[in-house]
């Protein structure tokens, strides 16, 4: 019989590395195939154990010109003159390949992430696929989705994607660009390009025509050659609020089209009716899904202060049960910080909160020795005023605020430059849908938090960026605006 | 002896009111035919920020009126306006050495335009929005929401131009400032006198006349501005150095583009200045 005081331990259950096999080098694959890049390389490392895993390239100027000529001429010869069913059904069997090496898929990236395997099997890969099948099946129905009778695809797209969730926003990059009709050159971040190499393996095995998927690697520097290439047509961007912005400027007096997806500071709002059991599990799926590394976090909890002290029992008590360690542990709820450099920023800005005067709690938990590691954290006592009540922490930090009357929440949750997301927890049904309406923000979850899905329009208001990333919504940035009338 | 003119005095029109310019300058405008017409209020920075704020304020009534309410009161501008086409027509003939029947085209266009977008006012949500069949037991949908305050700078054409380019910010609930055409500024201020007495609720729409280069770098650079069109810049190092500014908080910026303002207008009009708000219920017992 276990012993009350002695609660029940978690055996290890690790997932098998065995299925991925990491080459020591990667090249850049443009024009269908891997090539030497010009320039320097760099390491990607495990955020958990800091091991080496692999010497990237990192794509030199001419690289990158290199990928954007592939990306023109499969777009000129090959793609634009596909029919969307034709290109459609390359989608569908990128989608199909992705379901078949889905665990390899889900094991490398919780590697090269830090991400838990629970997240990266459940929710990255499957929600990867689902977004190439959807978007497979717009290609040869672009003339009902009210950009005109035959809407046009805008050329070669450049893309630059973030690292918190690698795959996934390779996929919702790549799946509406490529059903428009378009040709891309995409750049993983930095410190996550191993999942983006393997899809190019994909599209091998697909037998995408040679360039009209294009990945090189690299940091800042090759980002800013693929925005400012004279042949790019289109810019992706997905990242801080801060780049977006240098983005913006540097398109300006250009035919470039832009959509930006950044930073954000969701209010997650729970009024005194609440379902109060499951609030808690939303707040914390809210910030601590993927180390709270989600541009849409929910990392201010705003909580009516009449139910502020049992939301905040309850959210202490849930947080305690929280495992915290081995990315590829199957029973692991939070997994690395992704890199040195943010946990660096996590940390600062934490004892900023410190020192400003907010009460910082953390659950107990013992932290791997090697790695990159950070505790579920909440804090309590923040005013708006606050640095970690204003900027985005992008790691597992929470923000409590209080509020006494509906009105002053939504106050509260539009003080912000950002207007990504926000979540509002009651059971009142009238009250969800004036706070939803009242909320400036681009996807607000009601009653739960952090949904995403192929068919549902993602993206910001304000700084939060421009244009919509899913749905049919998701096809517009990706097709000349002249034909819709 | 014949009777002496009674000639009016063109202001500004900021959160309903006319004002004149706070700088207290002006600027001659001459007709076609290079005779002197009247003075124009030549805007200034302040003038740019008092109208922003006129803007904003005006903000949260005009976006929640419903969108019945929203169209009727573009379609009295319609109709306020069709009751002065003759001085309209007159207006334009002065400012352009154009035939009558030129005149009557393009004011023709331009009510009809008001007529178009007050109709789409009820409409556009249904458009560019729906239902989003998510793979979960989730009632889930998209509805367009207006941006908030937009800058604008209106094109040559001193009476359709300015419709063109206003009527579908406003009829999805932003509120504007608007630069007026630098050389025809007069049409617009008439245009504002019929938006006064139109049920249009003061600072929906808030009219500049004055330098563009002058005025449109602190709307561009203006943090309580959320969007930017740019239809009217003719210059494109101003257009580039606009877009700049307008960086700095991620401004929704429509580029200029050669535009047959008679053609039925372009989609993006509205849907530039209009952001997509998603939101996810849960479904169950």
């Amino acid at each position: 019989m276990a012993n009350k005081s002695q609660p029940f331990e978690y055996a290890p259950a690790p997932e098998s590395r065995s299925i991925v096999d990491i080459k020591p080098s990667y090249g850049l694959f443009i024009n269908g195939e891997f090539v030497d890049g010009t320039g320097k390389s760099f390491k990607t490392i495990s955020p958990s154990t800091e091991e080496v895993l692999a010497e990237i390239s990192e794509a030199s100027d001419a690289d990158v010109d290199l990928a954007v000529k592939a990306a023109r001429r499969a777009y000129t010869r090959v793609w634009s003159k596909m029919s969307g069913a034709e290109r459609g059904k390359y989608l569908f069997r990128i989608a199909r390949i992705i379901q078949e090496r889905a665990r390899e898929f889900a094991v490398l990236e919780s590697i090269d992430n830090g991400k838990p395997i629970k997240e990266t099997r459940d929710v990255d890969v499957p929600t990867v696929a689902a977004h190439f099948f959807y978007y497979a099946g717009w290609a040869d129905k672009l003339g009902y989705a009210g950009y005109g009778d035959d809407p046009q695809p805008l050329g070669v797209a450049g893309q630059v994607i973030p690292w918190n969730f690698p795959l996934l926003m390779l996929a919702w990059k790549i799946a509406p660009a490529l059903a428009c009709g378009n040709t891309v050159v995409l750049k993983p971040a930095e410190t996550t390009p191993l999942t983006a190499l393997l899809f190019a393996e994909v599209c091998q095995q697909a037998d995408l025509p040679p360039g009209v998927v294009n990945i090189v690697t690299g940091a800042g520097g090759t980002g800013r050659a693929i925005v400012s290439h004279p042949d790019v047509n289109k810019v992706a961007f997905t990242g801080s609020t801060e780049v977006g912005k240098a983005i913006a400027r540097a398109v300006a007096g250009t035919d470039k089209r832009v959509t930006l997806e950044l930073g954000g500071k969701a209010a997650n709002i729970v009024f005194d009716d609440a379902p109060v059991d499951q609030a808690v599990e939303g707040i914390v799926n809210g910030i601590f899904f993927n180390q709270g590394h989600v541009c849409c976090a929910g990392s201010r909890l705003l909580v009516q202060e009449s139910i502020a002290d049992e939301v905040l029992a309850k959210l202490k008590r849930r947080m305690k049960t929280l495992r915290v360690g081995d990315p590829l542990d199957k029973n692991t709820d939070i997994g690395a910080i992704n890199s040195a450099e943010q946990l660096a920023k996590i940390r600062e800005l934490s004892e900023i909160g410190e020192a400003e005067g907010a009460e910082r709690w953390s659950p107990k938990c013992d932290l791997p020795s090697t790695g990159f590691w950070f505790p579920p954290t909440i804090f309590t006592g923040v005013s708006q005023a606050h640095r970690i009540a204003r900027e985005e922490i992008f790691g597992p930090v929470l923000s409590v605020l209080t509020f006494r009357t509906p009105k002053e929440a939504i106050e509260k949750a539009n003080n912000t430059p950002f207007g990504l997301s926000a979540g509002v927890w009651t059971e009142k049904g009238s009250l969800i849908l004036w706070a939803a309406s009242q909320l400036r923000a681009g996807v607000v979850w009601s009653n739960t938090f952090n949904r995403f899905d192929p068919a549902s329009p993602f993206g910001g208001y304000k700084e939060s960026g421009y244009g919509r990333e899913g749905g049919r919504h998701g096809l517009e940035p990706y097709l000349k605006n002249d034909g819709a009338r | 002896m014949a009777r002496l003119d009674v000639k009016k005095t063109y202001k500004l029109y900021i959160g309903g009111d006319f004002p004149r310019s706070e700088s207290g300058r002006s600027y001659p405008v001459s007709k076609a035919d290079g005779t002197f017409w009247a003075n124009a209020s030549q805007a200034s920075r302040k003038d740019a920020r008092d109208a922003v704020r006129a803007a904003r304020a005006a903000f949260a009534g005009w976006s929640t009126k419903t969108a019945y309410n929203r169209g009727q009161v573009i379609y009295r501008i319609a109709e306020v306006a069709e009751s002065r086409r003759d001085q309209f027509e007159a207006e334009l003939r002065s400012a352009e050495a154009i035939t009558a029947a030129q005149a009557r085209t393009y004011v023709d266009a331009a009510i009809d335009r008001l007529v178009f977008y007050a109709g789409w006012a009820d409409k556009i949500a249904q458009v560019v929005g729906g239902a989003n069949p998510v793979s979960g037991p989730y009632l889930n949908h998209s509805a367009p929401e207006p941006s908030g305050v937009v800058a604008v700078v209106a094109p040559a054409g001193p009476l359709l131009g300015l419709v063109s380019v206003v009527a579908p910010v406003i009829t999805t609930g932003n509120t504007c400032v608007v630069i007026a055409s630098e050389p025809h500024p007069l049409t617009a201020i008439t245009l504002a006198e019929v938006m006064a007495t139109s049920d249009l609720p003061g600072g929906v729409v808030n009219v500049l006349t004055g330098s563009v280069a002058e005025i449109a770098p602190w709307l561009a650079s203006h943090l309580d501005v959320n969007g930017l069109d740019l239809t009217g810049v003719t210059d494109p190092d101003l257009a580039r150095t606009l877009e700049e500014a307008g960086a700095e908080n991620l401004k929704r910026i429509r580029r200029p583009g050669l535009e047959d303002l008679l053609a039925p207008p372009p989609l993006d009009r509205m849907t530039k200045f209009l952001e997509t708000k998603t939101v996810w219920h849960p479904m169950g017992v």
